[in-house]
């Protein structure tokens, strides 16, 4: 620990009383933060937990004093280092940040300008606010970049944010955030577009370095399991209100309050896994590219039993999006065949029938992009009722409303919009387009991974009541374990292209797993706080055995 | 290869493919119009004998595709043919001048124009433009908005009629022709093309402000724009440092297309201030079927156009640091 804050460890830093957020949105202003405390102490991390819409971000935001457009902070006290940010003005809180208080966004991509080289980016704060000399600050850059264990330390600052992967950028933000030595640092949601195992490296170099430092941090996530590895303290936020406030061990322990349990509910179902010998779909050593690019699936096999949930699991690029576009027609593989109900389904969406594209429906990740927002739910339910099933007037009503009530909706969505509709909503409504058809197999893309813990926890129970009821087939695509975990028979692991392992739930989760596996799984964060100390240590003697 | 010199090769050499499709264009819609050089000059009364004489004389009687090849093959060579005019009314006594020699004074004094009006419009479009994207919703942008919107939504004709009114016949700051002779000095040439530039100016002020400042505020929602404001950069810092460096393709795509109108329509301004232009030129050649100088002047505008047009695809390309600086 070379460099330390001054001010010692446990002094107070930050103190928010009271504090009262009203955001401006139909034509009024309404409260999104009712009056919530934090209390921070030099050195410590706390953790903001919630769902969208809980006021994490706007809190978080308003501890450096600010406020979106669009919001303001209209009663409370902010005291930072024994200032009131509330009594100060633009340009004095506008002095504090990027120096004294720092913030590391949730996507680096679009945080960064893509004009500037990064290292540039790093230090502008650092250097235009005459805390260091250019040359001094570039320097530490290159430390800090060492430190946080990027490659080429020394010359990835030069490039541009596009050049580097999105986990470097996370990475290089941080750096950024601590060029000027801040004493407290705002992590809003760093890791949540990463994928688990590029996640694993970056929480780790962000534990390490704000340990080096001393620095405070607000750590805000929806995910509790993350928030755990990181945190000393845990604070759970929903509708702006403090639900639940403890020391991390305790809170995982034992919450106290219902809904703090809830927010770890997905993690509670467990399909039992059913063996099926029924082959309903057979993707058969197939290749697939897109125009003009190497090939992006290399000999992909892939069994999906009738009645079972086959899940694809894998980062983004290994492909397994792409094996679905192939299923569905969207993109015709190069080489090999499918096979539908043993039967060769024609490689082009062009080249199939009415029936065959009636059996295989999908439904995807963005349930807003995915709908037409002109179009009433009525039109949406509606269209495949009457171009699969010949339905109108009448009986396409009355199958509507059942359709409406399986997804545990009521009459009165029909004649609503997309736009106002909750996302939850939204993606029960794309179930109930898909069950329209009168499918057999469902491709499930990514179909829960933009909602919140509670959202999920009720889509997937939808949809394996559907599975029982109807006996539905779901290809489940998704890069999150716990998912995977809850809702499959069957599991199939994509990396680069290729499909790795496939096999029964209960077979690819447990020992031995072939490499890739196991450092997806391994990279999963779990609820216990010393989870990722303890991957970490597992991993470097691993390395130190292999040596 | 870079792939950005790539590119600009390539741009390149497809502007010389617009170029000579545009010469196509031009040469075979030219050779559709109605009614004949040769009658015109020598009137209706003349004999047939007379005019194909006439034709025969001029290279008319000639088939077309070897008229065109003859025409390019000059143009390549710097030689746009002679002018029609001064030939058939002296009774065959060829006192006809090469277009190069009628068309390059009057092309020098339309592009000392052209620099003069973009030399005053384009930094104070951009000031405005910043500065208005700096202040938004305020007193001042609303009043710059008007204020160019005004210019622009009057006729030309009538903005010079305004500054001819203001700046001359009542203060007499300037005079109000602008008709340079050739051997004008320069500094008395910026003063005889001072009203012109400033009709021009206010005219062409607006697009390129506006377009400056839509395309800094449209990049204010990204979350760069709010990273660096909780980075503690001021508004000013935000806009030039963060904004306006990821804002200059639609930007230079608007000036480039103005710049372009400052060459080729500005004929109206030409004949309000007098001033020996070449819209005056082709539009005088167009009146007595004088073909080869209209040739050689919409070759002109039509190169004009695409080599401004080159130069804001190549700006666009080296400001955009994924072209320039690929993975």
């Amino acid at each position: 620990m070379s460099e330390k804050n001054s001010g010692e460890k446990g002094d107070i830093l930050l103190e928010m009383r009271d504090i009262v957020i009203d955001g401006y949105s139909d034509d009024r202003w309404h409260e999104i933060i009712k009056g919530v405390d934090i209390t921070l102490r030099r050195g410590e991390i706390l953790g903001l937990i919630g769902e969208s819409g809980a006021g994490k971000s706007t809190l978080g935001l308003a501890a450096m004093g600010y406020a979106r457009a669009g919001c303001r902070i209209t009663s409370g006290s902010i005291i930072f280092d024994g200032m009131d940010l509330m009594k100060k003005s633009a340009a004095e809180k506008r002095a504090l940040r990027g120096t004294r208080i720092a913030y590391v966004a949730q996507s680096a991509a679009a945080s960064f300008n893509p004009a500037h080289q990064l290292i540039e980016q790093t230090v502008e704060a650092t250097v235009r606010r005459g805390i260091k000399p250019e040359a001094e600050a570039r320097a530490d850059a290159r430390k800090l970049y060492r430190d946080l264990q990027l490659p080429n330390p020394d010359t990835i600052g030069e490039r541009y944010p596009h050049q580097v992967s999105g986990g470097q950028l996370q990475r290089v933000m941080t750096a950024m955030a601590m060029s000027a030595r801040p004493d407290l640092i705002i992590f809003d949601e760093p890791t949540t577009a990463l994928d688990v195992t590029t996640q694993v490296e970056v929480l780790a170099s962000m534990r390490r370095i704000v340990e080096q430092f001393n620095t405070a941090a607000i750590y805000i996530t929806h995910d509790l399991a993350v928030v755990a590895q990181m945190a000393d303290f845990i604070k759970v936020l929903r509708y702006g209100v403090t639900i639940e406030d403890a020391e991390t061990r305790k809170m995982l322990s034992s919450p106290e309050k219902e809904y703090t349990r809830s927010l770890w509910s997905v993690r509670s179902i467990d399909k039992k896994e059913e063996r099926s010998d029924d082959i309903i779909l057979k993707v058969d050593h197939i290749d697939a590219s897109y125009t003009g690019s190497a090939k992006v699936l290399h000999d992909v096999s892939i069994e999906v039993p009738r009645g079972s949930t086959v899940a694809i699991v894998g980062e983004s690029g290994s492909g397994k999006s792409t094996a679905a576009r192939a299923i569905t027609g969207l993109l015709p593989p190069s080489s090999g065949q499918i096979l539908f109900n043993g039967k060769a389904l024609p490689p082009t969406l062009k080249g199939r029938s009415v029936d065959q594209l009636q059996k295989i429906q999908m439904i995807y990740q963005m349930a807003d992009t995915a709908m037409n927002p002109r179009h009433t739910v009525r039109d949406i339910i509606g269209r495949p009722l009457e171009f699969y099933l010949g339905l109108h007037g009448r009986a396409r009503d009355d199958r509507l409303m059942e359709l409406v009530e399986m997804i545990e909706l009521n009459e009165s969505f029909i004649d609503r919009y997309p736009g106002e509709l909750s996302g939850g909503q939204k993606q029960r409504i794309c179930i109930a387009r898909a069950l329209a058809a009168d499918p057999e197999l469902i491709i499930c893309d990514e179909v829960t991974s933009a909602l919140d813990q509670i959202v999920q926890k009720g889509i997937l129970e939808l949809l394996l009541r559907l599975q029982r009821e109807f006996n539905l087939t779901y290809i489940f695509i998704t890069h999150d374990i716990a998912t995977v975990k809850a809702i499959s028979d069957q599991i199939v692991v994509m990396f680069q292209g290729r499909v790795v392992e496939q096999g029964m739930k209960s077979e690819i989760l447990s020992p031995p797993f072939p490499e890739y596996t196991e450092l997806l799984l391994s990279s999963v964060p779990e609820m216990d706080p010393d989870w990722l100390t303890g991957l970490l240590k597992a991993r470097a003697e691993g390395a130190r055995a292999t040596n | 290869m870079h792939p950005v010199i790539r590119t600009i090769l390539q741009r390149l050499g497809l502007g010389l493919i617009t170029l000579f499709v545009v010469s196509l264009i031009l040469f075979s819609s030219i050779e559709f119009l109605p009614g004949d050089f040769g009658e015109a000059v020598l009137g209706q009364a003349a004999l047939p004998e007379t005019v194909a004489a006439f034709r025969k004389e001029l290279g008319l009687d000639l088939p077309i595709h070897e008229r065109y090849f003859d025409w390019l093959g000059g143009i390549l060579t710097g030689d746009m043919g002679n002018s029609f005019s001064g030939r058939g009314s002296s009774g065959g006594s060829d006192r006809s001048r090469p277009v190069i020699e009628l068309l390059a004074p009057r092309l020098a004094n339309t592009l000392f124009l052209a620099s003069m009006a973009a030399i005053i419009s384009v930094p104070l479009a951009l000031f405005l433009g910043i500065t208005a994207a700096l202040y938004r919703n305020s007193f001042y942008d609303r009043a710059v908005n008007a204020l160019t919107l005004t210019t622009i939504s009057f006729p030309e004709f009538f903005v010079a009629y305004l500054l001819i009114l203001g700046l001359s016949s009542f203060t007499k700051i300037f005079p109000s022709l602008a008709n340079i002779s050739p051997d004008a000095e320069f500094w008395e040439r910026v003063y005889l093309t001072a009203l012109p530039a400033l009709t021009l100016t206010l005219v062409i002020v607006a697009h390129m402000m506006r377009m400056t400042r839509a395309a800094i505020i449209n990049l204010m929602a990204s979350p760069y724009i709010e990273m660096a404001d909780l980075k503690g950069a001021s508004k000013s810092e935000i806009i030039l440092r963060h904004a306006l460096p990821n804002a200059w393709a639609p930007i230079v795509t608007v000036i480039a297309f103005n710049l372009a109108y400052l060459v080729v329509g500005v004929v109206v301004v030409e004949v309000v201030f007098v001033y020996p232009g070449v819209g005056q030129l082709m539009v005088d050649a167009v009146t007595t079927r004088d073909v080869p100088v209209v040739q050689g002047c919409a070759m002109i505008f039509a190169a004009t156009y695409i080599l401004l047009n080159l130069f804001a695809d190549i700006i666009s390309i080296i400001t955009n640091p994924r072209l320039l600086h690929p993975r």
